[in-house]
């Protein structure tokens, strides 16, 4: 049991991720309403994101921007230890991924506007009334 | 030119740019921009091929930037082969498309040309692009297209089955992204190139494990895997139908080549077959794909509808092949990519000649098509023959060789399931020339020479010309794939896979 938590404490970051990305999928599985399903895409998508972000962290390091590196004073002689510096590339990855996440969300919520246009209801089990009236 | 690799890729995106910029001053630009971007993107492609197959592997660095660190678009023999078949498709269904795009979405067809640019620009960048990361991005980018393309589709149930496809996109992209998160842990690169060499001394690791699984089901949930298919018949089915004849071939089968790119680039055939011996269960799910999809197409009542449950079943012909783990077997997968994208693209085509005239594909509509529309039957009937598998169209060829693999691998349950798989596709699509033959306003005989003097009231109703030109040359281009998948075999997959 201490062995379990000591795992759990020493990866909290996968932990809370995962957790984090179950909420998501349960709301997108077992909620009747269109728009909390999108939340909980959104929350599927944002754990992905934290888990990027965590695996870039160092304990002690410091954000990667190294003053003076194209030859000013004092660049000469001050080694530069990668162990510094938080890994900046997962980070780039997920403005990316920040992008994409938006822009489904708001494609998402177009395609729920056309169907409360349509339907004026974005209760699944309406919807799924309708649909089998016609 | 050095250039071209990046040029397929780029001249939609432009194109796109200002596709939607001239529709501000003068909407009826937007169409000839686009398709000279297609046209350009194709020449190039082909261009790539040639140099390609001249001279081996051609290695683009985007801006210069060496890999690593930059991305790389690599282009070797499969994805050359693969680019030219996207391109054409989608230049092809352009041209068909003018007439369809204004009957179907007639206020926003300048809107449906930069949106169908877009998705075009993802599935060529997917297939020429050598970076894990860079994958995902453009994956993203065809999949949030065609979420926009369904919904423009059929009113009541487009935005449905498109957001539907979101919720199960969502969930197949984001595996693929943990995936490749999981491979930069335990990498530190994204290069597949690199990623390879890098996982070819790493043995017995969990996290590759994971991130194995995370990737090769996120991409099955793409291409809509059987037990993850729940998404395509809907959305393919309520699109615009200008956009099913382009969806439906290109996506699934890109996504399949994406599969085959992580087997053999990434992970390596050693670590699936031998390390986690992976084969004989992804050639069983691919068995009950195949079945599944032929079974339920058998019981759809709507023409189009019965067309995605086929690619359904086709997705499963070409997963059991690519995991059978012989050489045969993805010869014939890779065959399969091809020459599937070319049947379906002119079963659609045909399909779209049809809606465009009738509306409705509902099977009952059908009647009497055969003395209405002879030069679109003519094409679908060829495009049948040729999903049943029969020679010389190039159904028949991968077939063969899928059946072939699976002999060597063993695997007589995947053979056996391509030959019941073919013989209900028979069923169903004479079940359908039945309907278009037989059983028409007028009598029995629906011979071309029996129309001029017994039956005239039967009237020719044919799609415009465009559409009818297209659907020919694809419908003929089935046989000239088929006599020439020798040449195919042995110019392109062989060396690739050697």
């Amino acid at each position: 049991m201490a062995d379990f938590l000591a795992l759990i404490v020493a990866k909290y970051n996968y932990w809370l991720y995962i957790i984090l990305m179950m909420i998501g999928l349960y709301a997108m599985i077992a909620k009747n309403n269109l728009i909390k399903k999108l939340v909980g895409m959104n929350i599927f998508q944002t754990a992905i994101i934290l888990f990027y972000v965590s695996i870039g962290y160092k304990t002690e390091g410091t954000i990667p921007i190294i003053q003076n590196a194209h030859g000013g004073h004092g660049s000469h002689g001050a080694l530069i230890h990668a162990a510094d510096y938080i890994n900046p590339l997962p980070h780039v990855l997920m403005l990316t991924a920040i992008v994409v996440s938006v822009a489904t969300f708001g494609v998402a919520m177009a395609l729920c506007v056309r169907i409360y246009q349509r339907y004026q209801t974005l209760e699944e089990d309406e919807l799924r009334m309708r649909l089998s009236e016609k | 030119m050095d250039n071209y690799p990046a040029l397929i890729v780029i001249a939609p995106l432009l194109g796109a740019f200002f596709a939607g910029l001239a529709a501000w001053i003068e909407k009826r630009l937007s169409y000839p921009i686009a398709l000279a971007a297609l046209g350009l993107s194709l020449f190039s492609a082909v261009n790539v091929l040639i140099q390609v197959i001249a001279t081996g592997t051609i290695q683009y660095r985007m801006a210069g930037w060496a890999p690593p660190m930059g991305i790389e678009y690599r282009i070797d023999l499969l994805n050359a082969m693969v680019l030219v078949f996207v391109s054409g498709i989608a230049f092809l269904n352009l041209i068909a498309s003018y007439k369809s795009v204004i009957q179907e979405t007639s206020d926003r067809a300048e809107s449906f040309y930069v949106i169908y640019l877009l998705f075009v620009v993802g599935l060529l960048g997917v297939v020429a692009t050598g970076d894990l990361f860079n994958l995902y991005v453009l994956i993203e980018i065809t999949s949030l297209t065609s979420y926009t393309l369904i919904a423009l589709g059929d009113r009541d149930r487009g935005p449905l089955a498109a957001l539907n496809y979101v919720f199960i996109g969502v969930i197949g992209a984001s595996f693929y992204l943990l995936g490749v998160g999981y491979i930069y842990i335990k990498t530190g690169s994204l290069n597949m190139m690199d990623v390879a060499n890098i996982l070819s001394n790493i043995q017995g690791s969990t996290t590759v494990l994971v991130a194995f699984f995370l990737c090769i089901i996120g991409i099955w949930i793409k291409m809509a895997l059987f037990p993850l298919h729940v998404w395509l018949p809907n959305g393919y089915t309520y699109a615009p139908v200008a956009f099913s004849r382009v969806v439906a071939p290109l996506m699934t089968k890109v996504m399949v080549y994406v599969m085959i790119r992580l087997m053999i680039s990434v992970f390596g055939f050693d670590y699936i077959f031998t390390e986690l011996n992976l084969g004989k269960a992804v050639v069983w799910m691919g068995t009950i794909a195949v079945l599944a999809g032929s079974i339920m197409a058998l019981s759809q009542k709507n023409l189009k509808k019965m067309l995605t449950y086929i690619i359904v079943a086709e997705i499963g012909y070409m997963v059991g092949g690519a995991w059978l783990a012989n050489e045969l077997g993805m010869t014939g997968a890779i065959l399969h990519i091809v020459n599937d994208a070319l049947m379906t693209f002119a079963l659609f085509l045909a399909v779209g000649n049809m809606v465009y005239k009738i509306k409705s594909v509902d099977l009952p509509n059908l009647k009497g098509l055969f003395g209405k529309m002879p030069w679109t039957m003519a094409g679908f009937v060829l495009a049948a023959l040729s999903i049943i598998g029969v020679p010389p169209t190039c159904g028949f060829f991968s077939k063969w060789y899928l059946v072939l693999g699976a002999f060597e691998a063993g695997a007589y349950h995947f053979a056996a399931a391509l030959i019941i798989s073919s013989l209900i596709c028979a069923v169903l699509f004479f079940k359908v020339f039945e309907i278009c033959f037989f059983e028409s306003g007028s009598k029995g005989h629906g011979d071309a020479h029996d129309h001029g003097d017994s039956h005239p009231a039967v009237i020719i109703e044919e799609a415009p010309i465009s559409m009818l030109v297209v659907s020919g040359l694809v419908s003929i281009s089935l046989i000239v794939a088929g006599l020439y998948s020798g040449t195919i075999v042995n110019t392109i997959i062989l060396p690739f896979l050697r």
